[in-house]
């Protein structure tokens, strides 16, 4: 059984450049250009009304909390909005760094600076981690974005579910890039001439959260912070729930994302609030096209694709047992038919990984 | 340099590109929105991806793999992750045909 090194500069990192997993080709459905390039045309229309649904909910849900705060019967308030703030603007953050969200290239420049600064990912370092992880998903030692490493750490996944992890980790690195650092791991996918500006929005951020801060302490009450960062915990579940569906439990260090992600039926609130990320398959092989059409790549595409999920419960009843067994055996994994119309998985491609798969 | 004679005017749709390869290198040619040809190297200068298979839109060609994005009548990089400029090359039509000077 192979332990695997996640670090970016470790010995799976240099591996997978030898032997040329790094950077690779990946396996795409054959799509007609004229089709492709319809479903990847820009819009502003679906993006400025989701907008507005999101931030005219927000705006509402808080003012709503803060009315009637500290009363218990703020509570499920507080709940709604976090949802939004804490898990709504991590897939606004990801769409919106692949630039797809709008066809106005500044409206998807401050929707992505304020869902960073929700989400506590420095708008900088993450666009280019996330370059690296579309580049080479869930390879390991070079997809600095894997939410799921083995063996599984449950106690890590779970308190993730409250931002305990990722939030914390998140605010830890904003006040090292403030001192004027860039971590060696970061500075292992950030270009050199790019570096100085994960510095700055650092230091900004240091002093939006620190006027925060000291409103609070102003008022004598944590009201301030349950408005701004503190929703990044009580309502980080749903991209937590949404997010580990992505490539949990499914193959690493292949070429093929049928292999290594998972489309998920949702029901709408869940697609609203992930953006329509559930189509994770169709998504990384086609990241051009806009959140709003990978329902109409998903039928154009679904012959080549093993049958998605029917729910989030079936998704997670599948994922969970899987992730159990890989605490013993790091090597397990879940191979997922394709049905008789798909190209098959290249076998010979990926013999190391598909050898150890699911029967 | 000599000129190549690398596709006729009706195989590029308007405001959309073409791959076209040449001894052994990789060109995409391009046909803006108001019928004009243009003509850059044909790999993203980010990770090296065929821009054929990206967006054209007005005067900029955007990557299919990371969204990058360049002005492709100067090959300057205009959003990240593309930081290097792509190079670009004469192009004129005579008699229905794209002619590329690389």
């Amino acid at each position: 059984m192979a332990h695997r090194d996640y670090s970016m500069l470790g010995a799976d990192a240099k591996r997978a450049v030898e032997t040329g997993l790094a950077a690779a080709e990946w396996y795409h459905t054959d799509i007609p250009r004229k089709q492709m390039k319809d479903l990847m045309r820009r819009d502003d229309g679906p993006a400025i009304r989701d907008t507005i649904i999101l931030f005219g909910s927000m705006v509402a849900l808080a003012g709503i909390g803060i009315a009637l705060w500290p009363s218990i019967w703020s509570l499920p308030f507080w709940l709604a909005y976090g949802v939004l703030y804490g898990s709504a603007m991590d897939s606004r953050w990801h769409e919106c760094s692949h630039g797809t969200a709008f066809k106005t290239r500044w409206m998807n420049d401050v929707i992505y600076q304020i869902a960073s600064f929700c989400m506590v990912r420095n708008p900088h370092a993450w666009r280019w981690s996330h370059t690296r992880h579309h580049t080479d998903t869930i390879i390991v030692g070079r997809d600095p974005e894997i939410a799921i490493m083995r063996p599984p750490e449950f106690a890590r996944l779970i308190a993730n579910f409250f931002g305990l992890v990722d939030a914390w980790n998140g605010w830890i690195r904003m006040l090292y890039n403030a001192t004027g650092r860039v971590h060696p791991e970061e500075a292992s996918y950030i270009p050199e001439a790019e570096q100085h500006k994960v510095i700055r929005v650092a230091r900004i951020w240091v002093v939006i959260y620190a006027s925060v801060i000291a409103l609070a302490f102003a008022m004598g009450s944590i009201l301030p912070l349950m408005v701004i960062g503190l929703p990044r915990l009580y309502g980080a579940w749903h991209h937590v729930m949404t997010g580990l569906l992505q490539h949990g439990g499914l193959a690493d260090n292949v070429i093929d994302h049928r292999l290594n992600s998972r489309t998920v039926y949702m029901n709408p609130i869940s697609r609203f609030i992930y953006w329509n990320m559930n189509y994770h398959v169709e998504h990384h092989m086609f990241p051009m096209v806009p959140y709003h059409r990978l329902p109409e790549l998903h039928e154009a595409v679904k012959h080549d694709l093993p049958l998605p999920n029917s729910s989030i419960a079936q998704a997670f009843a599948e994922m969970w047992p899987a992730l159990r067994r890989q605490l013993k055996n790091e090597d397990f994994f879940l191979k997922r038919d394709l049905p008789a119309t798909a190209k098959p998985y290249r076998e010979d491609f990926h013999h190391a990984a598909l050898g150890t798969a699911a029967e | 340099m000599p000129w190549i004679d690398a596709c006729a005017t009706d195989d590029i749709e308007t405001e959309d590109l073409i791959r076209f390869d040449h001894d052994g290198r990789t060109f995409a040619i391009y046909r803006s929105p108001d019928d004009e040809f243009f003509c850059t190297d044909g790999l993203c200068t980010h990770e090296q991806v065929h821009l054929a298979d990206g967006l054209v839109m007005d005067y900029e060609i955007e990557c299919p793999k990371h969204n990058a994005t360049f002005d492709y009548r100067t090959g300057e990089a205009k959003r990240a992750p593309a930081c290097v400029n792509l190079n670009t090359y004469p192009v004129r039509t005579e008699g229905g045909r794209v002619l590329i000077e690389v």
